[in-house]
């Protein structure tokens, strides 16, 4: 295999990761669009898409059409129901109360998932079935295509809602006045119902497309929820694209370093970029300093 | 058009508004003065159903508003500019506006929406040139001006201001005060609640003064700028 070859291989494992990463920044997106807290269980939405739809597609033998659609459902009723009675009744503590408890949330969906399906590494069979294609020299499987096709049709939709619709200018309103939000007769509770359903069912289809790549076990939330926290910040919070491609630069530095140098490093790069990002430009590389200064944080 | 009967209000355990009553007839424009921390802001709030915890009577064209959403009762045409003006300064002049008229925002509405941000450009033609700028980076005046334009979008019948002409140069508070009048003068009933006395009473037709949560002293507010307990308290003399 030739170099070049080599870190084309490198290039598309990247992408791919750096997509999931994507969606799981684009996830933690909406909520704080809506809320302006932090979901540290996002992780956990994506552990539950892998694992329900394997439930739902390997032991209950639905076809793909009907796992994937109600594997979003369930998953976003897990986020209505978290917000419903974890957050909701803490409607005057303060952001850092409320973001310590998708700490609790994390952890005890993490017990759950344990008990349910134990230890052990799920799989998925790949959606589409066939032979991987060589590009360059570089092996890509089918799949590959679904997480990318999936990752660009999140962030369209996403990016439309947000900064086209009235409901998703709402939505950020909330977020940045909720008293001004409800003079204007925007429901704010049920608009932050709506973003941690919306955004677990993100979490949830990011998890069920990743599966057949990468297995899924209880146990994989919080690290998708760091690489997908230092993809939003390295972004710009709050900014659906600069999200994205956040999420591919840790993605592809990731794999890069995991080829070139050791896959030990693997993990340290996100955590290294995110070290960075806080000490030299914080708002992140599209986030504008003008919206973060207005921004409580 | 708006009747509030021995309003009791509470902040937290603070009673912070005791037996008021106020009454506002259509066409009005109703003056509240009083000093910080009074029970203005209070009073406004607890209208507009920001503030659950009261007891009382709160009506509205003979309906009671007790228990409805913030969002059910600009429904019916009580709107307030609050305090600090508090516009959404991460979204643009436009989206503010819009946003405003977020009840009734659909495609059926088009036409009356496009119509009346044409009437808040009308009164206001700075926010027509500034519409596309980010909210946040307008002046104190102009975003007193988007807060005023983006109630005037949810087609309000009362117009609730609390202290429009808070913290704003002497130039802007004459501008505000003119466009208050200008509403009035279309028709919309103004509820004002200010701390610049003077200017507030010789706009209304009925004012009252509101001290420590109590009303203490009601009247025509020509009789009020004459008092003698309104002036030195309120007028500086």
């Amino acid at each position: 295999m030739s170099l070049f070859s080599e870190i084309l291989q490198f290039v598309f494992t990247g992408l791919t990761i750096g997509s999931i990463y994507s969606m799981v920044g684009l996830g933690f997106n909406i909520i704080y669009n809506a809320t302006t807290i932090i979901n540290l269980a996002q992780g956990e939405f994506v552990m539950f898409g892998g694992l329900i739809m394997v439930f739902l597609t390997v032991v209950l033998k639905f076809p793909l059409f009907v796992g994937f659609p109600l594997t979003v459902i369930v998953v976003m009723a897990i986020g209505a129901v978290f917000e419903r009675f974890a957050i909701h009744p803490l409607r005057n503590a303060s952001l850092l109360t409320l973001i310590i408890v998708t700490i609790a949330a994390s952890i005890l969906f993490r017990g759950i998932a344990m008990f349910i399906w134990g230890k052990d590494p799920y799989s998925l069979p790949p959606f589409t079935p066939g032979s991987p294609v060589m590009i360059g020299g570089a092996v890509i499987m089918l799949q590959t295509f679904w997480v990318l096709g999936t990752t660009l049709a999140i962030v369209v939709l996403t990016t439309l809602f947000f900064g086209k619709t009235i409901v998703g200018k709402a939505m950020s309103a909330c977020s940045f006045n909720p008293m001004a939000a409800s003079l204007m007769g925007i429901h704010v509770r049920k608009m932050i119902l709506i973003s941690f359903a919306l955004s677990a069912g993100l979490g949830a289809v990011a998890g069920i497309v990743i599966t057949p790549m990468s297995l899924m076990d209880y146990d994989r939330g919080p690290m998708l929820a760091v690489k997908g926290f230092c993809a939003a910040v390295l972004g710009g919070l709050g900014v659906g694209y600069g999200v994205v491609l956040g999420g591919f630069i840790v993605g592809l530095l990731e794999s890069l370093t995991a080829g070139l140098i050791h896959s030990g490093f693997k993990d340290a790069v996100a955590l290294v970029i995110l070290l960075f990002i806080l000490c030299f430009k914080p708002s992140g590389i599209f986030g504008s300093e003008e919206v973060s200064k207005i921004k409580k944080f | 058009m708006l009747e509030v009967r021995r309003l009791n209000s509470f902040y937290a355990a603070v009673q912070a508004l005791k037996n008021v009553s106020i009454s506002v007839k259509k066409g009005d424009i109703i003056t509240i003065i009083g000093a910080n921390g009074a029970g203005k802001t209070t009073l406004l709030k607890t209208i507009s159903g920001l503030i659950l915890e009261h007891d009382g009577n709160i009506l509205y064209e003979g309906k009671s508003l007790s228990g409805l959403l913030p969002g059910e009762i600009v429904a019916l045409g009580i709107c307030l500019v609050p305090e600090g003006r508090q516009i959404f300064g991460h979204l643009s002049v436009l989206d503010n506006l819009k946003l405003g008229a977020y009840l009734y925002y659909d495609r059926r509405h088009k036409d009356e929406i496009r119509e009346n941000m044409e009437k808040v450009y009308a009164i206001f033609p700075i926010l027509k040139n500034r519409r596309r700028q980010l909210s946040g980076t307008l002046s104190g005046g102009e975003q007193q001006m988007l807060a005023i334009g983006r109630a005037m979008m949810s087609r309000p019948k009362l117009m609730m201001m609390d202290e429009p002409s808070m913290g704003l140069a002497p130039l802007m508070v004459r501008e505000i005060f003119r466009v208050i009048q200008e509403l009035h003068h279309d028709g919309t009933t103004i509820l004002l609640v200010e701390q610049n006395a003077r200017a507030a009473l010789k706009m209304g037709v009925f004012g009252y003064v509101l001290e420590t949560g109590e009303i203490v002293l009601q009247g025509d507010t020509k009789i009020l700028l004459e008092d003698e307990k309104v002036k030195h308290a309120y007028l500086g003399k």
